[in-house]
């Protein structure tokens, strides 16, 4: 009897959903995938590029967006309710600056952005239609990666993925983060896209990475020559599995 | 938040006719710290500053009708090697009258921040007060304890959106936090400075000859705590609004502690003493 009760955000249905939230919960599922990991001195964020048509121009869609010199999110879902929400964000880090005289912490943050959705969904207007990756450097130094959902809810991550195939990717994480695998600052990168190249049907071209360090400022990654290396690394794997089974 | 205001992003969320009903406690503000919704009621249909313009202390004051509101107190603090020193007296004036020579006039907002009070007692002792508040709601919201700048320009913001109405306060903010030893003064017309040493109220510049004379960076704590003294006495044998006990707090890297509390008279006796 879903029908009779998802009209409006402001009604529970009898088993105890919120209908309007669940189905913007199923608005980020559409989206393109993107996927965060936490290192030791290094945060990536990774997102599947949508790819364009042949007269558009590539740079005008970001899906990566600075808050601040240190935060930076990716997001699944609607692009327009991003952008709203990157805009407060942004305002907010600086108003943070201006009154504290100190750089907002990551959990600060998120915690400003999951405030604001809680607004709209406890005043009866939509909820967002969007979950959020956001990553950074807190003033001590400790890197972080939190991840937001429509319903409003944040959780600290050390590796999550949101999107289409999210499942899939988290999976794949689940197996393959290990304290070995994010030892280097490479090796988190790596394994940001090979986590990616599960899901992504193209290879590199359709990966764009973003990179944090401590104390850098947002950098977007050059992959080429990684994925190479990578499918290098996945040829050998499977030569020396294929000699293994003939020995 | 200012920036917010500026930008007129907050238009989007007055528009809540939910939220414009509900008490303030009701309303999602975590991230106002006071400034943006005035604590204090104010008289409706008189703009306070206009109103109390010909009666304070300015040029365009008429003359022979103003309001003189003197700081009358001492108060002083100085950054050294090992923290800071803080010391005032204790003495509350109401014009020639002594209403009591045991005032505290040092708030203990956390077991890291102290903050002198100097000026209007009344006006003093609330906005302190509502900056303890501030700062233990911003401890329960963050889990971490409020930085000494944060706290010293969240009284400034707070103080500065009743300027030209008539407020007298002169305070320190003193604090350890992780960038160190922090020492701000506030004062009503929203001013805020940082700096290594301070002294306000009606015996302040008794207290800066004597600091100045002894001061040096590289102080001694015995040493520190007998200047911070003696500045004090100085200033209350001079100045007539000043008296009562010098007290005394260092601020170190694990908190705050009360050296002491004497009174002048036997401080007095002690000093005489010494110059025999």
């Amino acid at each position: 009897m879903a029908a009779r009760y998802d009209r409006a955000i402001t009604v529970f249905s009898p088993d105890g959903h919120l209908f309007q939230v669940e189905y913007a919960q199923e608005a980020v599922k559409k989206g393109s995938t993107a996927v965060g990991i936490r290192g030791k001195d290094i945060v990536v964020l990774g997102v599947e590029k949508k790819s364009v048509a042949k007269l558009q121009e590539e740079r005008t869609v970001r899906k990566i967006c600075a808050l601040d010199e240190h935060v930076c999110m990716a997001f699944a879902g609607l692009t327009a309710d991003a952008r709203i929400v990157i805009n407060r964000a942004r305002v907010e880090c600086q108003s943070h600056r201006l009154t504290v005289e100190d750089p907002v912490t990551v959990e600060y943050i998120t915690r400003y952005i999951f405030t604001n959705r809680l607004k709209y969904t406890h005043n009866g207007r939509r909820p967002f239609g969007i979950s959020a990756l956001i990553v950074g450097f807190d003033y001590d130094g400790t890197p972080r990666l939190y991840q937001t959902d429509p319903s409003g809810t944040y959780h600290a991550w050390k590796a999550n993925a949101i999107g289409r195939s999210a499942k899939t990717v988290r999976e794949f994480l689940e197996k393959n983060y290990t304290d070995e695998a994010i030892a280097s600052d490479n090796d988190a990168i790596k394994l940001a896209i090979k986590a990616l190249l599960e899901v992504v049907q193209s290879g590199g071209k359709n990966i764009e990475l973003a990179v944090i360090r401590r104390n850098q400022p947002l950098k977007s990654k050059e992959i080429e020559t990684l994925v190479a290396e990578i499918e290098k690394e996945k040829e050998e794997e499977a030569e020396k599995k294929k000699q293994k089974k003939s020995s | 938040m200012a920036l917010l205001d500026v930008c007129g992003i907050s238009d989007w969320v007055k528009e809540d006719t939910f939220s414009s009903q509900k008490a303030s406690v009701d309303r999602v503000n975590h991230f106002n710290f006071a400034a943006l919704e005035p604590e204090l009621a104010v008289p409706i249909g008189v703009d306070p500053a206009e109103f109390l313009k010909p009666f304070t202390d300015c040029e365009d004051g008429v003359e022979g009708v103003t309001i003189k509101l003197k700081h009358g107190t001492t108060t002083l603090a100085f950054k050294f090697q090992h923290g800071v020193m803080v010391a005032v007296d204790s003495r509350a004036s109401a014009g020639s009258y002594v209403d009591t020579q045991l005032f505290k006039k040092v708030i203990e907002i956390n077991p890291y921040l102290l903050g002198t009070m100097s000026g209007s007692a009344a006006d003093c002792v609330y906005w302190e007060r509502l900056l303890a508040k501030e700062c233990r709601i911003y401890k329960l919201r963050n889990k971490e304890r409020i930085s000494v700048s944060a706290a010293s320009k969240l009284l400034a913001n707070m103080v500065a959106n009743y300027r030209g109405m008539g407020l007298s306060m002169g305070t320190m903010i003193c604090g350890w936090d992780k960038k160190g030893p922090g020492l701000y003064y506030v004062d009503d017309n929203g001013l805020r400075l940082s700096g290594n040493m301070f002294s306000t109220g009606s015996g302040n510049s008794y207290a800066y000859g004597v600091m100045d004379s002894g001061y040096r960076y590289d102080l001694t704590v015995p040493e520190a705590y007998d200047l911070a003294q003696r500045a004090i006495f100085h200033a209350t044998h001079r100045d007539a609004y000043s008296g009562g006990t010098v007290n005394m707090y260092h601020m170190q890297e694990t908190g705050w502690i009360k050296v002491s509390q004497e009174d002048v008279g036997e401080l007095y006796h002690r000093f005489a003493a010494e110059k025999k």
